[in-house]
């Protein structure tokens, strides 16, 4: 009996002196790429969202001048700030010599050297969504406004001013229900309403902002759950409606903001577009219950003549490697297209490569739901 | 010594069975070793279960220095806690990395049911009422079970305390208090009162409040070693405000047993969350009302006939609040009810062969406040044929479950019902277990069972708006096990004995019901039958006892788990980063515990070790999602004397010696060190 009982012990013996051990700052992960790329674009920050909850939202980073690709950045840029980025990254820009990366869960925008990414400072914004930049202010949309009880419990949403050089929030306006993404347009903000709380009674507008007094000026009805909202050169605004999941489907809809009128509405579904001078790169995904899986269009629309130019961007049949494509962007120079694959949401992404022409280049992994994109360089944030 | 009979009396009614010789008493639990030593019983026949479970009994259970049945369960081997921390946080159970909604929780002989998510949080089951913890792989190997019994993968059974007189004593009165850290205070009450010798009751209430607030600490260091960040902070809104009530009543007849009984459950509770970066307090609330009623009856009517018939209903209440402005305002009630009437017939057809047929019947209503909810009805009717055939050394069960499952609901638009429906599914599912004991003269058992069981998709995986698929099918778990026990009793000299017990397995998961993405945005998921999961592991258990001079007697207990635990998913989300052959999440490769309890006349000391190796908290096992391992050190202290007629202990509990700061599930934290006084008054 005894032996049995040693050698039970012993086993025991080898397995506990696996210890835990103090965590240590993640040291980045860089991988080697592609060969090296010398234009006025230097590289992009990809901010990765991380699942609701996790706290792993994440700062990647691509070297054009390297060629080489950086994973997770943000601790090891910053190993002094506890629990690193926070939860749910959602928007992400670069205005003069910052990088904002709006973390919506941590209820915060964090503020960093464009060139460093180390943390110049914070501003806290509960349940902080989508920004944008003008005239040395950044505007940021929050879900979480004053709270309206009668008859039902509805929280307006409102959009801050936040001045860039003191990076205080110098003044709120209200807005509609949950706003999600701006855009500025000739002195005037857009800001796309969704109601997504409310389901099923959803916003159908974008909010109208008069920039100088910063309040509230008109409402245009658009259409129900309002996501995304990007104005082009020709004074146009791209709205997408995500739809109510049921009966009535994703849309994207033209409105002049010139002529305020509704211009065109197209049946595309709509998860995230990129805007690259008169080209729209629009992705979208569906849940078919006919055939009980992601049904995925990768458009491409051409915003001075309003027409769909193709019906899927990629051109070599690689789309069938990306599982949940969430995001696109274009480079401004090269016109090289990044796709974003979200995988399950819980593990970790992947970006893919496409020449302008819509052929696989490289592919890499990414931190968990690689999401939004901002383009370092000269010139080329300015608008 | 008559105290000692009684004991022995009750635990083998509790049993359901009575021993043919003393060495198979003596076998069935090492604990009772010392009292049986000098008794003879004359019993008519020998009843035990193929594969033994794994249990703790009333007296273990009070020196383990655990609050919750959860807490318990962690000292056995092949089980997995999912622990969100603190005295209010849910801790559910994982068997053998089947998932918690394969795992079957039996409340003196009846499971708990929760068709809306199909998890039992354990950590809201006190030991205050419980007597004994036995779980088993696979089922009970025993074949005179309601049909219910044969459809899980995994079973933890809770028995409830039952009375026990002393001689002529006709009424038991026990008053425990405890206190201790996060603002605890735990009163209980327990009166046992004997109406006839064959017929008894028993209340036992409890009230729990915990403020819930204990210190945690997160922190980072440079790869020198040099601290790179360091943050403490105190746990905000997991208070507790917990009461729970109870009775029983007891009844032997001539050739058999019945009783009845209630449980109510009140609770309010705050639901700490997540610490994420600049968020170190979050404002859900939830409260829970449970209610059930019960009764069982058993009677031998003839040698060859014995009959059990068992019922019950159940109700549960469900609020759960999100009051937090910056969120999304979330009100939500949920309601259960539950209807269940199970009769089993156990026929002896030979002295070493008997079948069994248990015919259940449940009913399960769901009704929720959400936004066109399909107010979901189900009806399982379940029937299991088993038999069970012993040849010298040689013993045998299978059983056979037909499972026919009619679900109906409705969907809605603007409140209005636009179409009804009714699923029926159909399963039958088998399940075998042997063991074989080579040389009569050694209680050397080799033991080996298959089983292939599913769970039904709950409520939730397929009616909640927006995310249920109302087409999910079953998610299934097949498992094939080979193992041995081994076990010696000595009456004297420095060694009395040990118990050893190895099993290997392999199990697999198929149709894993999981959430998938749907579109963009955290809200789009739906469920779907695709993951996979492979295990393959081994489980170890030990215990021995030793006797030193001078009335010091030792205990010791091992158990040791190792689990490879692969999701086969995706096999096209393969190589870098990716899931396919990852170890599933939260699963270590190794964890283990070790408990030594030594006692000497009216002292005891306990000293309780747990180890839950490194581990990912996703099937990608990079290393940013690898989770450190964890190991808690407690120790409790007891001293019982007499007062006149009162009978007195005090317990005092010092938990996470160390205070090792951990999380058991990614950023919710667990409490450091902390502290725990019982004072226990028997009259």
């Amino acid at each position: 009996m005894k032996p049995l009982l040693y050698i039970l012990l012993s086993l025991m013996l080898i397995v506990l002196p696996s210890c835990r051990e103090e965590d240590v700052i993640f040291i980045p992960e860089e991988v080697e790429i592609t060969t090296p790329q010398f234009t006025s674009v230097q590289g992009f920050y990809l901010l990765n969202e991380g699942n609701m909850g996790s706290n792993k939202a994440s700062l990647d980073y691509y070297n054009f001048r390297t060629g080489r690709y950086t994973r997770n950045i943000f601790g090891f840029a910053n190993p002094n700030v506890p629990k690193e980025m926070g939860d749910v990254g959602n928007d992400m820009g670069i205005y003069g010599s910052k990088l904002y990366a709006v973390i919506n869960c941590s209820n915060k925008i964090d503020v960093l050297d464009k060139m460093t990414v180390k943390k110049i400072g914070q501003i806290n914004i509960p349940n902080c969504r989508f920004i944008k930049f003008y005239g040395g202010y950044a505007y940021v949309t929050s879900y979480a406004g004053p709270v309206v009880i009668t008859p039902d419990y509805k929280q307006r949403g409102y959009v801050a001013k936040i001045d860039t050089a003191t990076l205080q929030v110098v003044d709120t306006c209200l807005v509609g229900f949950q706003p999600d993404e701006l855009d500025i347009v000739n002195g005037k903000i857009y800001v796309a309403n969704s109601g997504g709380y409310m389901v099923p009674n959803y916003e159908n507008t974008i909010s109208v902002i008069d920039i100088d007094t910063f309040t509230e000026e008109s409402r245009i009805e658009i259409a129900i759950n309002l996501q995304c909202c990007k104005a082009d050169q020709h004074g146009n605004l791209w709205i997408s409606s995500r739809g109510d999941y049921y009966e009535n489907q994703s849309r994207l809809y033209v409105y002049d903001t010139r002529h305020q009128r509704l211009l065109k509405t197209f049946d595309n579904n709509v998860s995230s577009m990129w805007l690259d001078g008169d080209s729209l790169y629009v992705i979208g995904v569906q849940f078919s219950y006919v055939t009980m899986n992601n049904q995925v269009s990768y458009a491409l629309i051409n915003t001075a003549t309003l027409e769909q130019v193709s019906d899927c961007f990629i051109t070599d049949g690689t789309e069938k490697d990306i599982s949940m494509p969430y995001s696109v962007a274009v480079n401004p120079i090269t016109k090289e297209i990044y796709l974003c694959d979200a995988k399950d949401y819980v593990s970790p992404g992947r970006l893919f490569c496409y020449s302008p022409q819509g052929v696989k280049q490289w592919e890499v992994r990414t931190g968990d739901i690689p999401a939004h994109f901002a383009f370092l360089g000269d010139n080329i944030n300015e608008k | 010594m008559r105290l000692l009979l009684v004991y022995i009396v009750s635990f083998l009614s509790v049993l359901g069975v009575c021993a043919q010789d003393t060495t198979d008493v003596y076998h069935s639990r090492l604990d009772s070793m010392q009292y049986l030593s000098n008794v003879t019983i004359f019993a008519k026949k020998l009843y035990r279960e193929v594969i033994p479970a794994q249990t703790l009994n009333g007296r273990q259970l009070e020196r383990l220095n655990s609050h919750s049945v959860a807490d318990a369960i962690r000292y056995f081997a092949g089980v997995q806690i999912k622990d969100y921390g603190g005295v209010g946080g849910i801790k559910t159970i994982d068997i053998r990395s089947m998932g918690t909604n394969h795992l079957g929780v039996y409340y003196d002989g009846i499971q708990l049911g929760n068709p809306q998510n199909g998890q039992i949080d354990l950590g809201r089951f006190s030991l205050d009422n419980i007597d004994e913890i036995s779980i088993y792989n696979g089922q009970k190997s025993e074949i005179f079970q309601p049909a219910r019994d044969f459809g899980s993968a995994g079973s933890v059974y809770l028995r409830t305390r039952r009375p026990k007189f002393e001689g002529d004593k006709c009424d038991n009165l026990n008053v425990t208090m405890r206190m201790g850290s996060f603002g605890l205070a735990n009163p209980s009450l327990r009166w046992e009162h004997r109406f006839t010798q064959n017929v008894s009751m028993l209340i036992n209430t409890e009230y729990t409040y915990a403020t819930g607030q204990y210190h945690f600490r997160y922190r980072k260091r440079f790869s020198d070693g040099t601290p790179a960040w360091d943050t403490t902070a105190v746990r905000k809104n997991g208070d507790l405000n917990a009461w729970r009530i109870e009775g029983a009543l007891f009844g032997y007849l001539p050739e058999g047993k019945w009783n009845a009984k209630f449980y109510y459950y009140d609770s309010e509770r705050g639901i700490p969350g997540a610490i994420v970066n600049n968020v170190w307090f979050n404002a859900q609330r939830q409260w829970d009302r449970n209610f059930f009623l019960q009764g069982s009856y058993q009677n031998q009517f003839t040698k060859r006939y014995e009959l059990m018939v068992n019922a019950k209903y159940a109700h549960d209440y469900l609020r759960y609040l999100n009051p937090d402005t910056t969120l999304m305002y979330i009100d939500n009630t949920f309601r259960q009810d539950e209807l269940y009437i199970s009769t089993a017939n156990k026929y002896t057809i030979l002295r070493n062969w008997d079948v069994n047929l248990s015919v259940d019947y449940k009913w399960n209503y769901l009704n929720a406040n959400l936004t066109n909810f399909s107010y979901p009805t189900r009806h399982t009717l379940l029937t299991a044929l088993a038999t069970a055939y012993t040849l010298g050394g040689f013993k045998a069960q299978a059983s056979l479950l037909y499972s026919m499952v009619n679900d109906r609901y409705s969907a809605r638009n603007a409140g209005e019902v636009i179409a009804k429906f009714s699923k029926y599914l159909n399963k039958v599912t088998p399940a075998v277990f042997l063991s074989y004991k080579p040389i009569a003269r050694y209680d050397f058992n080799l033991r080996a069972f298959y089983k292939r069981i599913f769970r039904m998709p709950t409520f939730n995986d397929l009616y909640y708006t927006d995310i249920g698929n109302s087409n999910l099918r079953p998610e299934y778990a097949t498992q094939y096990n080979v193992g041995f026990h081994y076990q010696l009793y000595r009456e004297r000299g420095f060694w009395r004995g040990f118990r050893i017990t190895a099993d290997a397995y392999y199990n697999h998961v198929d149709d894993k019901i999981i959430a998938v993405p749907r579109g963009r945005g955290v809200y789009r998921w739906m469920m779907m039958n695709i993951g996979k999961v492979k295990i393959r592991g081994i489980d170890l258990t030990a215990r021995t006892r030793m006797a030193f001079p001078a009335d010091v007697n030792v205990d010791v207990n091992l158990s040791y788990t190792y689990q490879k635990a692969q999701d086969y998913s995706d096999p096209t989300n393969n190589g870098d980063g990716g899931t396919y052959k990852g170890q599933i999440a939260y699963i270590p490769w190794h964890s283990g515990s070790v408990v030594v309890h030594g006692s000497w006349r009216a002292f005891d000391l306990n000293y309780s070790f747990i180890y839950v190796g490194e581990r990912y908290h996703v099937s990608a096992n990079i290393p940013a999602n690898h989770e450190q391992p964890w190991y808690t050190h407690d120790l409790s202290a007891s001293y019982k004397w007499q007062m006149g007629a009162v009978n007195m202990k005090v317990t005092a509990e010092v938990n996470n010696l160390l205070n090792q700061y951990y999380d058991v599930i990614n950023n919710y934290p667990m409490p450091g060190r902390n502290y725990r006084l019982t004072l226990k008054f028997d009259i």
